[in-house]
């Protein structure tokens, strides 16, 4: 972006993840004017998964990472405007919508939000002070620091089971703890977690302290049933239990559910007249790069619709 | 030095204990997606702060005696060492805006 960036546009999309990008895609193609606002390096959160295996079109998988290059690709060359900056306020109300960022303020017609989620935290005692130390919340970049070390994964879906798989390429033993007796992740990935030897499953477990004064050490645990509490002691420890949206710089301007994510209609539209949502950020998504992609694209078809009015 | 400079295990006492300036050295690995997504901000931000802070670089896998020795178990992870201390280490992929309030701070 240079000096010059424009002030107006038709239509602002706030996130550079599937949704945000596939929204710009259909946004730039309709010749309306649209900026995309994203904070950090566009692709979202499927730019960490090694590979995704479900997004249609690609028979063999593709890296997350290629796959958000190439959609961002594809909107540069329908002229999207994209800017790394991250929003301060926002005043949604009217026909005109004020976006203020760290690189300016921008107004438009309509906005897209679709600025995702990211990886829930435990809650537990020394999470925080452990993070980088042993606690990650991201395996595929820190995977290969537990080489023959035994690590634990917490949570029981498809981010669980993934990191899970991955980490018994590098671990001595990896130690699946979920606060339930069965996975909720797909049947494919649960059915390769149980025909890896490494991998073992401690069921109705929950984390309630992670010990350790340089490096995790040990995980406190307490089985949910019995009440039992045990020890295990592990180099490391990764968290995929859940996602939380990221909304707080919406609270008091949008109406959110009590988890904080946005309600929309089948359009996207959200209860404000011109503001959509569209991906994980949205109550009940389906949390798959391929939906989010979806609602982006009808997002985009009705902030179309929406305009000519 | 307006660029973020390579440095080793070997080159890690002179280039970065001993600098006269602030040194932000990222430690990464060729397999970390993030620490690549990571590594264009650097550069501006080596731009920016020309002068200032030297910007360095150190591959874990190749150096692994000092990821050791800075108990580096999770990247990108930027330690910004002044006068041979570690001052401030921030892990995780940053937003630039986030990484500036960091160097600001270590500046002042």
């Amino acid at each position: 972006m240079t000096a010059k960036t424009k002030k107006e546009y038709d239509v602002i999309i706030i996130g550079g993840g599937p949704a945000g990008l596939s929204a710009g895609i259909y946004t730039s193609r309709a010749r309306l004017s649209s900026l995309l606002i994203e904070r950090g390096a566009l692709g979202g959160q499927i730019t960490d998964a090694e590979l995704v295996e479900n997004y249609a079109g690609f028979a063999e998988g593709i890296s997350g990472a290629e796959l958000g290059q190439l959609m961002q690709q594809q909107a540069a060359k329908y002229g999207l405007n994209i800017v790394t900056a991250e929003v301060t306020s926002i005043e949604l109300k009217g026909d005109k919508k004020a976006v203020k960022t760290t690189k300016g303020d921008f107004t438009a017609k309509a906005v897209i939000i679709a600025s995702g989620s990211e990886r829930s935290k435990l809650g537990t005692p020394g999470e925080r002070e452990l993070t980088g130390k042993g606690v990650s919340y991201c395996a595929t970049c820190d995977g290969p620091f537990f080489k023959e070390k035994p690590v634990a994964v917490v949570g029981g879906g498809d981010v669980a089971i993934t990191e899970a798989l991955h980490l018994a390429k590098f671990s001595s033993k990896v130690i699946l703890i979920h606060r339930r007796d069965r996975l909720r992740a797909t049947r494919i990935l649960e059915e390769r977690a149980r025909a890896e030897p490494r991998i073992k499953f401690l069921w109705n477990t929950v984390v309630e302290k992670i010990e350790g004064e340089d490096m995790v050490k040990r995980l406190n645990l307490r089985q949910v049933k019995t009440g039992k509490k045990s020890n295990l002691d592990v180099a490391g420890v990764f968290i995929a239990t859940g996602f939380k949206p990221n909304t707080d710089y919406l609270k008091g301007f949008l109406p959110l559910d009590k988890a904080g994510f946005i309600i929309t209609n089948d359009r996207m539209e959200t209860k404000i007249p011109g503001v959509f949502a569209a991906g994980d950020i949205r109550l009940n998504s389906a949390r798959q790069a391929i939906t989010a992609a979806g609602d982006g694209a009808t997002a985009a078809v009705n902030t179309e619709k929406f305009l000519a009015q | 030095m307006s660029k973020p400079i390579e440095v080793s295990d070997a080159s890690f006492a002179k280039q970065v204990l001993e600098s006269k300036i602030p040194v932000l050295v990222d430690f990464w690995a060729p397999w970390c997606r993030p620490c690549l997504m990571a590594a264009p901000v650097l550069e501006e931000l080596a731009k920016e702060y020309a002068n200032k802070i030297t910007f360095a670089k150190l591959d874990v896998d190749q150096n692994a005696q000092t990821a050791a020795k800075y108990n580096i178990m999770a990247i990108p992870n930027l330690i910004i060492f002044k006068e041979g201390k570690p001052a401030s280490q921030i892990v995780g992929y940053k937003p630039k805006e986030e990484l500036k309030r960091d160097l600001d701070a270590v500046l002042k």
